[in-house]
């Protein structure tokens, strides 16, 4: 017998964890329902972390919920507890402290762990990742007692570019790393990638590309230097390590459940294990434009696999519609928006237009009549429209240059789809 | 839910709408008065999209599963299970832009220099019929 | 290009204290007199463009504007007023007749603001509508001579056909052309759902409406567009459009730019190209040839639907109609001078015909003299206001009235004239898609419901007080008038009492 019991146990807290406990309480009032994550604090906007380091926003607005939200959707709240093992036969998870939490339906939603890059000197005191609360603290207060004239944010993902523009903001003169030949190179088409690259030097960032870290020096006090492989070294007294997050998916592999890059699921969110489901940045979810399942770590589809599992382990069949990768962020004041496939492959049609003043970039990507990836930079007003037709994999042929203006809009849009849209009653699972 | 439909057919393109909204959102009682706060004047949330004789107003449609809930990374978009409106906290709001990127309808207005979502229809509480459907000439907003 | 010397009719008053440049007005002016400048949103009137139609003033969400009427300019004249030289102005400048739209605007007596009608007191008490039945309904139609009966007291007389009203009122013939569809619709709708009948006018059915064909009475005019065996058939009574109240004696012109595609479908003429309708029928040039043409109406609706003759109101229309009656009309339409149109030469519209209530009167009296009245159902047209108008008609001896102007002022019409550009504001005389929207169906046809039942409601309580539970009691009851302000010699051809009598 397990310690504890619950109807629904969910490990992790954040998106994806909150949006099965909203799903899964819209449907179930009743059943018991517990939320543990190693984290100590109540659910969180973790991409708001580079905010609050910046001074742009106070630290209490980094809550994802307001404050009565456990009590209100009836959570019993197991935080700062670690799971340690998943035993699915039993139905229960282990904490660290030996306690045993019995589950009726089980959600994973352990999310990432950044990659630290096994480099020299990467345990050298100053060099961090920068994806949690912890992550914050630790910075901020490493920076409380270190005087840190310089940093290098190594990786030029959307995690680099945002943490970079933070550090600038904090009087820090910073250099992001990047080993290809450009930054928010997964999101960013190249065209999209000079934009954001310059508005990272407007804002004071510099940017060094197609240049890989080979070490980290450093002295009693901590890290002092970067070493690249062109051979030059960054003075640095602040490194973060940006390259990347993997799935966390330690807990499930032990527990033999199946695996690839993250946990595989079905469309129910539904893990090889029985009643153990998976959502958020752990899982493979399917991706729509790809055709094939594979971990996307993006918000959006964190909250929507969450979703999805929620109301399946409350009972109802919802089937996930699988993702589409995107990305939304403002670059030192530039808003850059992507959205499924932005390189073109071979023999698709790209549809391009440039504001006279060369800031405001959009990019179609068409495959077979549909639109499969857009950029917008600049001027990112109603982008969404185009997501929807990424989405609802809508034939553009006839109606394509009508796209990539200015003044896009639902009238852009043919009448039958236009009048499904506006007439209907908004989006459905 | 009751959720607001736009008729094109009907929408004359005259933009009460638009006018009432900001009214509606203005703090004040008078059309004269909202419109002399130049400062404060809110953005419609209700916006008409016109070309030719083709004119339609559109605002949030109140998704069931409203992708801006999902993107929003700030906690400020959310959705009322109760009464269904999906509503934007201001203050929560840092303007990264994910509802903007996630809204098929494009019914989630921007401020780029003031970095915030600056309109998205509150459906006015939702109870009586909003500002936009009430002032519509034409019945080309209905609320049902 | 010289100066023009037209005078703006109206003066466009904007109060600066509560415009919001909210651009409302920019956006509802079809004929420029509201501007907006797009550099720096200001906006600017143009008094010479205004056309009147109140729309801007309407639709002002502050109710900043004012559009009034200029007082007359320059040296007062009571003979060369200011109109009058516009008028000229105008043809000196464009060398063409004056257009107009709408009924006669001159301030010709209106005979039913004369006469008064007849309450009960103490001898013959008066009834009340809310307590006891009252009936509007009214049949249109040829009336047997004689009705026999058999043993058991069922009539075994063949009725002629006839049209069922609810109550005895009808829209009048408007083209789909000259009007938009949304009104059109809006007529039908509404007749369909109050139990009476609209007018195609000689425009043809739209395929849109060919389902309130039950409720149609479809025209046959010179033109004879959209004249087709299923228009026929498809309807409840067929008219012949030989005049018109407004513009007697001419035909009709819509210009090429109102033929859109739905317009061209529906008359069966190319698109864009100018519809004519010749002034007389060139297959009639005397009572027998009318005849032939209501007997071959007849012939090709198999007698079912009563066949309709409309005429205009002209000097010698007791005879007309009386020659309508013998070629076998089953109703006769009389449009009076005050009578509405969609376009018109000013000069015709003002000054040729006569008031509707001498030509009612006198045909309404003839046809009885003639002991014929009972062959035909006579319909009245020609600017009815009101509720009391009608009644007065009725008294006069007509059966029903037709109702073009106060349909259209109901459904938003202001009265501007201007239906001949094609430019109304109020989406009701224009093919401009982006005008028409303004009329929605949904509306007009609760509007117009409405209009028909309050003027039910008021005949109601009109006959009531007459002591009347029938309209057909009414009916040429000459004895419920009295007039005044007039001559022995036109109450002698109202055929009506002077007040006191």
């Amino acid at each position: 017998m397990s310690d504890k019991r619950y109807d629904y146990v969910i490990v992790g807290n954040s998106t994806a964890a909150v949006a099965a406990v909203e799903s899964l309480r819209t449907q179930d009032m009743e059943g018991t329902l517990a939320v543990i994550s190693r984290e100590p604090q109540a659910a969180y906007c973790a991409p708001l972390i580079t905010y609050v380091l910046a001074g742009k926003i106070p630290e209490e607005q980094l809550a994802y919920r307001p404050a009565d939200f456990y009590e209100r959707m009836k959570v019993e709240t197991l935080l700062g507890a670690e799971v340690t093992e998943l035993r699915p036969e039993a139905h229960e998870v282990v904490l660290a402290d030996g306690t045993t939490i019995g589950y009726g339906k089980l959600l994973l939603a352990t999310g990432g762990t950044p990659i630290v890059p096994p480099l020299p000197g990467v345990d050298l005191a100053g060099v961090y990742t920068f994806t949690r609360y912890e992550d914050m603290c630790r910075v901020r207060e490493y920076l409380e007692h270190r005087q840190v004239n310089e940093a290098v944010v190594v990786g030029g993902g959307m995690i680099g570019v945002k943490t970079a523009e933070a550090l600038v903001k904090l009087g820090i003169k910073t250099t992001i790393v990047e080993l290809l030949d450009r930054v928010l190179a997964q999101a960013l088409d190249e065209k999209g990638s000079v934009a954001a690259r310059r508005a990272l030097a407007d804002g004071g960032v510099r940017v060094v590309t197609s240049t890989g870290a080979t070490g980290l020096g450093g002295s009693e006090v901590g890290v002092v230097g970067v070493q690249l492989d062109s051979g030059e070294t960054l003075p640095a007294q602040l490194v973060i390590m940006a390259i990347g997050v993997r799935p966390n998916t330690t807990l499930a592999q032990a527990a033999g459940c199946a695996v690839k890059r993250g946990v595989i699921v079905n469309d129910h969110m539904q893990t090889s294990l029985p009643d153990v489901y998976a959502a958020g940045d752990v899982a493979e979810g399917y991706d729509v434009l790809l055709g094939e399942s594979r971990p996307v770590a993006i918000w959006p589809s964190a909250y929507l696999q969450g979703q999805v599992a929620g109301a399946n382990m409350a009972g109802s069949d919802t089937a996930y519609e699988g993702s589409v990768a995107m990305n939304s962020i403002q670059i030192c004041g530039l808003p850059t928006i992507s959205v499924g496939l932005t390189n073109a492959a071979p023999g698709d049609e790209v549809l391009e237009s440039t504001s006279a003043n060369g800031r405001d970039y959009r990019r179609i990507v068409i495959r077979d009549g549909k639109i499969v990836g857009a950029i917008f930079v600049g001027d990112i007003d109603r982008a969404g429209i185009i997501t929807g037709l990424i989405r609802d994999a809508i034939d553009v042929s006839d109606f394509k240059h009508k796209l990539i203006g200015r003044d896009l809009g639902m009238l852009s849009l043919p009448k039958d789809y236009r009048l499904h849209q506006v007439m209907g009653p908004g989006i459905e699972v | 839910m009751k959720r607001i439909y736009a008729k094109e057919e009907h929408c004359i393109g005259c933009r009460l709408c638009e006018i009432y909204c900001i009214l509606e959102h203005s703090g004040h009682q008078t059309l004269v008065k909202a419109f002399a706060d130049e400062e404060n004047r809110p953005e419609p949330a209700c916006r008409v999209e016109e070309d030719g004789a083709l004119s339609f107003a559109l605002q949030c449609r109140h998704c069931e599963d409203a992708p801006c809930v999902a993107a929003c990374i700030a906690g400020a978009m959310t959705r009322d299970p109760a009464t269904g409106v999906v509503s934007h906290d201001k203050d929560k709001c840092v303007g990264c832009w994910s509802c903007v990127m996630m809204c098929p309808f494009g019914g989630i207005h921007i401020d780029i220099e003031k970095g915030k979502v600056v309109s998205k229809c509150d459906l006015c509480g939702g109870e009586d019929a909003p500002a936009c459907v009430a002032h519509c000439p034409n019945e080309a907003l209905i609320y049902e | 290009m010289p100066l023009s010397l037209i005078p703006a009719e109206f003066e466009i008053r904007r109060n600066p204290d509560l415009c919001i440049k909210c651009g409302v007005c920019t956006r509802q002016c079809s004929f420029s007199g509201q501007n907006i400048n797009p550099d720096d949103g200001s906006i600017s009137s143009d008094d010479n463009s205004c056309v009147g139609c109140q729309r801007c003033v309407t639709l002002c969400p502050t109710h900043a504007l004012q559009v009034v009427q200029r007082p007359e300019q320059g040296r007062r004249h009571a003979i060369w007023t200011t109109a009058t030289r516009a008028g000229i102005a105008k043809q000196a400048e464009t060398g063409g007749m004056l257009l107009t739209g709408m009924g006669a605007d001159k301030p010709f007596p209106v005979y039913w603001d004369r006469m008064f009608l007849n309450a009960s007191q103490v001898t013959n008490p008066s009834i009340d509508p809310l307590r006891e039945p009252m009936e509007l309904r009214t049949y249109l139609g040829s009336k047997p001579n004689q009705v026999e009966f058999d043993e058991q007291g069922r009539p075994v007389t063949a009725m002629p056909p006839q049209l069922r009203l609810e109550l005895p009122v009808m829209f009048s013939a408007m083209s789909f052309g000259s009007i938009s569809l949304s009104t059109a619709m809006s007529m039908a709708r509404a007749a369909a759902e109050s139990g009476t009948y609209f007018n195609t006018g000689e425009g043809g059915l739209h395929a849109s409406l060919r389902q309130y064909g039950a409720n149609a009475i479809v025209q046959v005019a010179s033109g004879r567009f959209g004249v087709t065996p299923d228009y026929l058939a498809n309807s409840a009574a067929v008219e012949i459009k030989i005049g018109q109240g407004a513009k007697p004696g001419i035909g009709g012109h819509l210009p090429g730019e109102k033929v859109s595609a739905e317009v061209s479908a529906t008359r069966m003429i190319p698109q864009g190209a100018d519809a004519i309708s010749p002034a007389p029928h060139h297959d009639i040039y005397s009572i027998e040839d009318l005849k032939q043409l209501i007997w071959a109406l007849k012939e090709s609706t198999n007698y079912t639907k009563p066949i309709s003759v409309k005429i205009a109101a002209v000097h010698n229309i007791v005879p007309i109609a009386s020659g309508a009656v013998r070629a076998g009309a089953d109703i006769v339409a009389i449009d009076g001078i005050r009578g509405g149109t969609g376009a018109a030469p000013t000069m015709i519209r003002d000054n040729v015909g006569i008031p509707i209530e001498f030509a009612l009167a006198a045909v309404d009296a003839q046809l009885r003299k003639e002991g014929i009245r009972h062959q035909a159902s006579l319909v009245a047209a020609g600017g009815f206001r009101n509720s009391a108008d009608i009644m007065k008609a009725i008294a006069l001896g007509a059966d029903a009235v037709y109702l073009g102007s106060s349909a259209l002022v109901a459904l938003g019409c202001h009265m501007c004239q201007k239906c001949y550009t094609g430019k109304c504001t109020w989406g009701i005389a224009t093919q401009d898609p982006y005008l028409t929207k303004r009329l929605n169906p949904e509306i007009g046809v609760k509007r117009l419901k409405n209009l028909l039942r309050a003027w039910s409601l008021e005949m109601k309580e009109m006959l009531g007080g007459m002591g009347m539970n029938s309209i057909d009691s009414l009916r040429g009851n000459r004895e419920m008038l009295r007039g005044i302000e007039m001559s022995a010699q036109e109450l002698e051809i109202l055929g009506v009492s002077p007040a006191g009598r």
